[in-house]
């Protein structure tokens, strides 16, 4: 089977990336060292090629009203052109399909961004749903095919005044720009770019979207720039300090969101209905999603390894690691709801049960350690 | 990725030096730190332990795995480098220094059928 590739991957080869199959991606995972890379994007600035995630635009009278009845979140936050919302996107069972920013661009245009292995999945889910809705909207995956956008993200305390380095006419239009919210700028060197001051690590800085055509010359720009190429690897390590989910790992189709954290992101107050509330409404909490921090040594936190609460009832991490900037490691994990912050529950490691304190997400934001 | 020439290695990619007293040196090759990444935790074993050949005796692990090391040959072990347990990094840095722990071996003809830098360097395309 040949691998699929992002309009970086000869960028990525001449940088002497490790390239990997990321769920059918040729994809870096690192650079030469994930450790700093790491601490680049904590202390400065670093980017990813996340040129395998798919914009959607969906477009059409009825796109809010649309949109209202298929996300979890209530689109309805998004009054002010420009402002974004995180959200997922629940089956009839309430298990989730994908998590997902959206972004309000007009009445009639609002844009998605969509994981890449689940792009495919999502587009044909979403086609179903304009047709049983009989909402009429048109949807369009912007990834393969016709005009591709292709994404970079760039973060970290420096990340913004690098990119205006490089794309001196964006920054008018995005240096006022609030967290959560997205700007057109149509005249740029590289063509037309899409900049949100959004991100996947725990920093500032943005996800950039341009013509594929356009992305190879961008990325080298931002490499005479100064920002640090960062893989896979680091993009793990940032994230899971950040107490941000990954989907396929954290929540999939079988799980109810509500035991992965993301109550936060669910809309239940409103009268509004949704694919999945009346399953969710029903099904109620009944994990926790907490971090965990290995106090005794013995390994390193991984997905799957079983935690045991002090009643003696089980857990499981869902995502593990050892944190570059607490140098401790950590996970994730669905516990029962017996456990509370601040309790001592212990991991099974290769037949050993190791100590580890349970904290409130998230571990690392803006550069400062939060959990200790 | 270099192979130095005086050492004995395993296809699990251990490295192996037989010291002046016959005591056994081993540790994990170039070609296995850059394999796993930014190592981050070892486990080693205890002194006075006795392994066959082939026991998991050791284990070191990465952000992204946790590799099991073998004893390359039957023995106990007589020593432990504990700084490197301490600096898991200094694998990365050299891994022919940051040997992992040493063995008296049972059999002092076992070093012998390790393989030489050539045969392991075949085995990892090099």
């Amino acid at each position: 089977m040949t691998l699929k590739a992002t309009p970086l991957n000869s960028a990525h080869r001449a940088l002497g990336a490790k390239m990997v199959d990321f769920g059918g991606w040729d994809m870096p995972v690192n650079y030469g060292s994930q450790i700093e890379e790491h601490n680049a994007v904590r202390s400065d600035a670093g980017m990813f090629d996340v040129a395998h995630m798919c914009v959607v635009d969906i477009k059409g009278a009825n796109t809010r009203a649309f949109l209202r009845g298929l996300l979890a979140n209530n689109v309805d936050k998004l009054q002010v052109p420009g402002k974004a919302l995180y959200s997922c996107m629940l089956n009839t069972e309430a298990g989730v399909i994908d998590d997902l920013i959206v972004y309000f661009l007009a009445e009639d245009w609002f844009r998605l961004v969509v994981n890449a292995g689940t792009a495919d999945k999502d587009v044909a889910w979403m086609n179903a749903q304009n047709v049983a809705s009989g909402a009429g909207v048109t949807i369009t995956q912007r990834r393969d095919g016709n005009d591709p956008i292709a994404l970079i993200a760039v973060q970290g305390p420096n990340a913004r005044a690098k990119v205006w380095q490089v794309l001196p006419n964006a920054q008018a239009a995005s240096e006022n720009m609030k967290p959560f919210n997205v700007v057109i700028v149509p005249d740029t060197a590289f063509g037309e770019a899409m900049i949100a001051r959004t991100g996947y690590t725990g920093e500032d800085g943005f996800e950039i979207g341009v013509p594929a055509a356009q992305a190879e010359a961008l990325w080298n720009a931002f490499v005479a720039a100064g920002i640090a190429p960062a893989g896979l690897g680091a993009r793990d390590t940032l994230r899971l300090e950040a107490g941000m989910n990954l989907y396929g790992q954290d929540m999939d189709e079988t799980v109810n969101p509500l035991d992965a954290g993301l109550a936060w992101t669910i809309d239940l107050v409103s009268e509004r209905d949704f694919i999945g509330k009346a399953a969710l409404q029903a099904k109620g909490q009944n994990f926790q999603f907490v971090g965990l921090i290995l106090r005794e040594k013995g390994g390193i936190l991984r997905a799957h390894q079983r935690v045991v609460a002090a009643s003696g009832n089980f857990g499981e991490i869902t995502s593990g690691t050892f944190s570059p900037s607490m140098q401790q490691a950590i996970a994730l994990a669905r516990v029962p709801m017996d456990v509370a912050v601040g309790d001592t529950v212990h991991v099974i490691i290769r037949d050993k049960q190791l100590a580890a304190s349970v904290v409130k997400l998230p571990f690392v934001r803006n550069g400062k350690v939060l959990a200790a | 990725m270099n192979i130095p020439a005086d050492l004995k290695y395993t296809e699990s990619h251990e490295w192996v030096r037989r010291e002046e007293d016959g005591s056994l040196t081993v540790g994990i090759t170039e070609y296995a730190q850059d394999a796993l990444g930014d190592i981050v935790f070892v486990e080693l074993p205890q002194v006075g332990k006795a392994f066959n050949a082939g026991d998991d005796a050791a284990v070191v692990e990465s952000v992204k795995a946790a590799s099991d090391i073998y004893s390359p040959v039957s023995g106990t072990v007589s020593a432990v480098n504990q700084p490197v347990a301490d600096a898991p990094d200094s694998i990365n840095s050299d891994a022919y220094s940051a040997w992992l722990f040493k063995l008296t071996p049972t059999d002092a003809g076992a070093f012998d059928k390790l393989l030489d830098a050539d045969a392991y360097g075949k085995t990892t395309g090099n």
